[in-house]
């Protein structure tokens, strides 16, 4: 199967399977793997069984702990990522949405501090998982999925 | 209970009991002068938009407990037009001060600060998101005047939409099984959210836009001014600005013990003549500030 050789091709690190297609290159960003010296293969549309299209990343040499996968759950809420060593899958984690999500999205209120005050980091409790209800630790205001953006 | 060295940021941050608390703390401030119970504290008071009476009130509460102050009125003489952040602000004024009052135009602001500051802040208004005091003088005015704040019929009349004091108002009161009757017309109503929070919490609640169609059965009738700032387009103020005045035509259709009150300042809202009945408890309302802003004060200087 073509899963099967996708993860397998990696002796160590991990793999991020089930990525929508058009968030493979945002999820590089939110963790911040531009900086990582390690290969680093990032494929998307793909053809998939279950989402259509998707898209793949495969990270060697590093793996990625709970808190890290847990930041990829608001744009790739179906990923699922696994642990590689020696070519087996050593385990497999379920991306969860936190319960506070720190730094990576914007408040959509542009009278909030957070928009105002120079290099000042978000904070955000989720109020609901699904669909996904945030409230801002500064300001107080609600946002619904589709009023949240990435910083 | 102890609240020293806590912030006053949000009254989300407290319980049943923690308001109670106060409320009685600010009894015993009403009954027993304290001229010296924070001699040689100081407070500063950073007001980065204007506001007179949350200002004044502070101040005169923390001379009446004996403490001294500093500050300023308005951000034009600070380094914030330096372009110095809120975060280095508060950092030097903490070298300076034991206590810390805020107002600040940005939402999270006094949020912001408390982290900034070892020395207890406390929100005078951040924006339009929180004024906790302006909440708790509220609740005292309420306790007093009606001798409890358990089961009543509360009315907030005017703009529900973006009154702050509204939103507090009745986050506060969900804790005391309340039934709201929200008066206002259909675009200055009480946004969703809240009325969602409300059913969550199995509290009940009427909406309507005719005073008279629920007036008789209320408690309590909270007044809000209909903010000519929160409108972007001055022809919607126009249209709403006069919507409601309450005068003596109202008395035939209310309750004899029913309560007035607004947080003032007001405009048209009621007019002067309903001033010198029984119900009118707004002034009163303003002078509650002082024992529960120094009951506060006190609190949070871990003097009581």
């Amino acid at each position: 199967m073509k899963k099967e050789q996708s993860v397998s091709a990696i002796k160590e690190g991990t793999v991020i399977d089930h990525i929508p297609s058009n968030a493979a290159l945002k999820v590089v960003d939110i963790l911040d793997l531009r900086g990582i010296r390690s290969i680093i293969s990032v494929a998307t549309n793909l053809t998939s069984r279950t989402m259509g299209k998707k898209g793949i990343i495969k990270i060697g040499g590093k793996n990625l702990t709970k808190e890290e996968v847990d930041k990829i759950a608001l744009i790739a809420p179906d990923a699922t990522v696994n642990i590689i060593k020696n070519y087996d899958v050593k385990e497999k984690i379920k991306v969860a949405i936190p319960t506070t999500i720190n730094k990576i999205i914007k408040c959509s209120n542009p009278n909030c501090i957070t928009n105002n005050e120079k290099s000042m980091a978000t904070k955000f409790y989720v109020i609901r998982k699904r669909p996904l209800k945030v409230r801002c630790h500064y300001c107080e205001r609600n946002m619904d999925k589709e009023d949240i953006s990435l910083l | 209970m102890n609240f020293e060295k806590q912030d006053i940021i949000s009254i989300h941050d407290f319980s049943k009991q923690e308001l109670l608390f106060i409320l009685k703390t600010a009894k015993l401030m009403e009954k027993k002068l304290n001229p010296n119970l924070l001699k040689d504290k100081i407070l500063a008071t950073l007001f980065f938009e204007p506001s007179t009476r949350t200002r004044l009130s502070f101040m005169s509460a923390m001379e009446q407990l004996g403490g001294k102050l500093m500050g300023f009125a308005t951000a034009k003489m600070t380094s914030i037009k330096k372009g110095e952040t809120l975060w280095d602000t508060i950092k030097m004024v903490e070298a300076y001060a034991d206590v810390i009052v805020i107002r600040h135009p940005l939402e999270g602001s006094a949020r912001l600060a408390a982290e900034a500051s070892s020395k207890p802040i406390i929100n005078a208004g951040d924006g339009a998101n929180q004024h906790p005091t302006q909440t708790m003088l509220d609740l005292y005015t309420i306790q007093k005047v009606k001798g409890k704040l358990d089961n009543l019929h509360i009315g907030l009349l005017g703009d529900l939409k973006y009154g702050r004091t509204v939103h507090s108002l009745v986050t506060a009161l969900s804790h005391f099984n309340p039934i709201f009757y929200f008066i206002a017309p259909q675009a200055l109503q009480m946004p969703q959210t809240y009325l969602d929070e409300l059913k969550e919490k199995k509290i009940k609640f009427f909406t309507a836009s005719n005073l008279l169609k629920v007036s008789k059965k209320l408690d309590i009738l909270y007044v809000t001014r209909i903010q000519k700032e929160r409108f972007a387009d001055p022809v919607e103020y126009e249209k709403y600005k006069g919507v409601y005045k309450l005068d003596t035509s109202l008395l035939p259709n209310i309750k004899k013990d029913l309560k007035i009150m607004h947080p003032l300042p007001r405009v048209n809202e009621i007019d002067p003549s309903l001033d010198a009945t029984d119900h009118a408890v707004y002034f009163e309302q303003a002078a509650n500030g002082i024992p529960v802003r120094k009951a506060l004060l006190a609190l949070v200087l871990g003097k009581v």
